[in-house]
């Protein structure tokens, strides 16, 4: 691959530019609240960890992470499990009403979610499931359910036909072969999909605060509580921050030798 | 590849359509019901036919003036971060190292902001920002900038333009770098041959092939840019005043903050029509360049791709008919 001149200039300003303000949230949360106010400090001068001790000792706030957390990876499940047979389909088959069902789909990715907050809240409300990581799960499936089947497309579209055909001539049942044969040779389009269902449904808000109150508010809806009579709590609500970088810092480890693919959904 | 015409694919289609219609179909006929009626409240509701819409397309009246100027600010952010982010972010991905664990690394950097909440990317700028807490605003302060998002409109949009930019570069930037990675290096060698300069290496062999990615990257920053909500909504709460109201802000604001919720309805209905439009018209661009691409691929291969045959007006998939 061929590269401008100035390249690594351009990059390493680009990445210092990426990675200040980050910094500057690591370094606010490890400051006491006397200092973030008092002085300008590029450094914590006396670290502390006391808001992460906080955090991590009052249920009221982790019991945050473990909420997002849990309607995420539920979300992930579903999407992915529903969108493998149809992401097949729309890759092998021709169907009564395919493209127009293809682009309907693409078009709930693009729904702005403001639309459907007060929607959902009446659904949701009607059916019992309010405040429950289901709703909150089964919300995130109009945009992620679209865009896993779109990823899982193309990446089906790459297997050549060959395969189905000798595995239905060796008589495979369909199934048999979904799960045996099909399943692990997108292995990797899968792990991809289920980052991006991962990654959507853990930085959205709006609908996730509008479907739950008590029981199953996520983490970026109790981060609105350090503001309190007495004034910001920055330091806190800094370590909170900083908690909730960190899943996804992992989930990109995990996934970096596919991220590039994976950003182009399967399809370059 | 041929597709066979199987109408029993139906079923495996089934599951995804259920689910989506389910959050889809089912809360957008209750936007549809509330669009059309008036309530003063206890629930009980009285037709009111296209009386919303009226107003919401009439600028004179108190709807219409902020969900146009809201539509008019939201457009115009639009336009200024794709124009900013297209270009930075094919300068980044070519900018990438070519191999060794720096690729890793930058990678890995490069995808962070993407994975962050979007309330906590709010509260990193707004802290960062801060002229007594945060770093960039107590610096350009220092330097003899007055700089203050919270009261200055043009500090306010600069600062949520470059929260943007901060935050969604980086998925161009990763999207073209998937396109470039496509390249097969004889290409390059052929170039070299030619003698062709650097400029007419990125127009004739590295930005064709960067065309599909390209198309997704601006599909995905206009639309999620047009619906941008939570990130503003942190920083500056859609002010000073409303300069930095944008569409979204305007509904929430409307629905859950007013609960007028005919009047939120009605501009749902609207706000989703544009989209769909737009979603539309890329789609279609889309699925036509993909075409072109296969019909390319399998008529001359590894030949220079020239984006001339893009001028060829093909049909939408016709090929794919012709093939089979």
């Amino acid at each position: 691959m061929h590269s401008i001149p100035g390249r690594r200039l351009i990059m390493g300003l680009f990445l210092v530019f990426l990675l200040l303000p980050i910094y500057w949230l690591v370094n606010m949360s490890f400051k006491t609240n006397a200092e973030i106010v008092s002085t300008m400090t590029l450094w914590p001068h006396s670290p502390t960890l006391q808001h992460y001790k906080r955090i991590f000792t009052d249920e009221s706030w982790y019991s945050g992470y473990i909420n997002s957390l849990e309607y995420v990876v539920l979300n992930t499940i579903i999407s992915i499990s529903v969108a493998l047979p149809a992401a097949y389909a729309f890759s092998r088959y021709r169907f009564l009403g395919d493209k127009h069902l293809f682009f309907w789909l693409l078009s709930n990715r693009m729904a702005p979610a403001a639309v459907y907050a007060l929607p959902f809240f009446n659904l949701y409300s009607a059916i019992g499931l309010f405040d429950t990581p289901w709703a909150v799960a089964l919300a995130h499936c109009i945009f992620n359910v679209p865009l896993a089947v779109w990823i899982l497309e193309g990446f089906v579209s790459g297997v050549p036909r060959e395969i189905d055909e000798t595995a239905f001539l060796d008589g495979y049942s369909f199934p048999r072969f979904f799960i045996r044969i099909l399943v692990p040779l997108i292995a990797s389009g899968i792990g991809v999909a289920a980052f991006f269902c991962f990654m959507f449904s853990w930085v959205e808000l709006l609908l996730a605060r509008t479907l739950t109150s008590v029981q199953a508010k996520p983490i970026a809806a109790i981060m609105t509580r350090t503001v309190s009579a007495a004034g910001m709590d920055w330091g806190l609500l800094a370590a909170a921050g900083v908690l909730t970088i960190i899943p996804g810092a992992l989930v990109i480890w995990f996934v970096r030798n596919y991220i590039a693919s994976g950003f182009a959904l399967g399809r370059v | 590849m041929d597709k066979t015409i199987n109408q029993k694919a139906w079923f495996l289609v089934l599951p995804v359509f259920l689910v989506v219609a389910f959050s889809a179909v089912l809360p957008l006929m209750t936007v549809v019901n509330y669009s059309m009626q008036d309530t003063f409240g206890n629930n009980q509701f009285f037709w009111n036919g296209v009386g919303w819409f009226k107003e919401l397309l009439d600028p004179s009246t108190d709807l219409g003036g902020r969900f146009l100027a809201s539509l008019g600010r939201n457009l115009f952010f639009s336009m200024v971060i794709l124009a900013i982010e297209v270009p930075l972010g094919i300068v980044v991905a070519l900018s990438m190292p070519r191999q060794g664990w720096t690729v890793a690394a930058c990678l890995v950097i490069l995808a962070l902001p993407l994975l962050i909440p979007w309330n906590v990317v709010g509260t990193i700028w707004q802290i960062f920002g801060r002229p007594d807490i945060g770093l960039l605003g107590y610096v350009l302060n220092h330097i003899g900038l007055d700089y203050n998002y919270v009261s200055n409109d043009i500090d306010a949009w600069v600062t949520v333009i470059v929260m943007d930019i901060w935050h969604w570069t980086s998925l161009v930037a990763l999207l073209c770098y998937a396109g470039l990675k496509s390249i097969p290096e004889a290409y390059y060698q052929a170039a070299q041959i030619d003698g062709a300069s650097r400029w007419a290496v990125f127009k004739a062999i590295q930005l064709p092939k960067m065309n599909r990615v390209l198309l997704i990257a601006v599909l995905l920053r206009f639309m999620d840019s047009f619906m941008i909500y939570t990130e503003p909504f942190v920083v500056t709460g859609g002010g000073p005043g409303n300069s930095t109201t944008f569409v979204s802000i305007e509904l929430v604001k409307i629905a859950l903050g007013q609960f007028d919720l005919g009047k939120a309805a009605a501009l749902s209905l609207v706000y989703n029509l544009i989209i769909l439009i737009v979603c539309w018209i890329f789609y279609t661009v889309m699925t036509n360049a993909g075409v072109e691409r296969k019909v390319q691929a399998e008529s001359e291969p590894a030949v220079e791709p020239k984006p001339s045959a893009a001028l060829k007006p093909v049909p939408a998939l016709k090929p794919k008919e012709g093939v089979a």
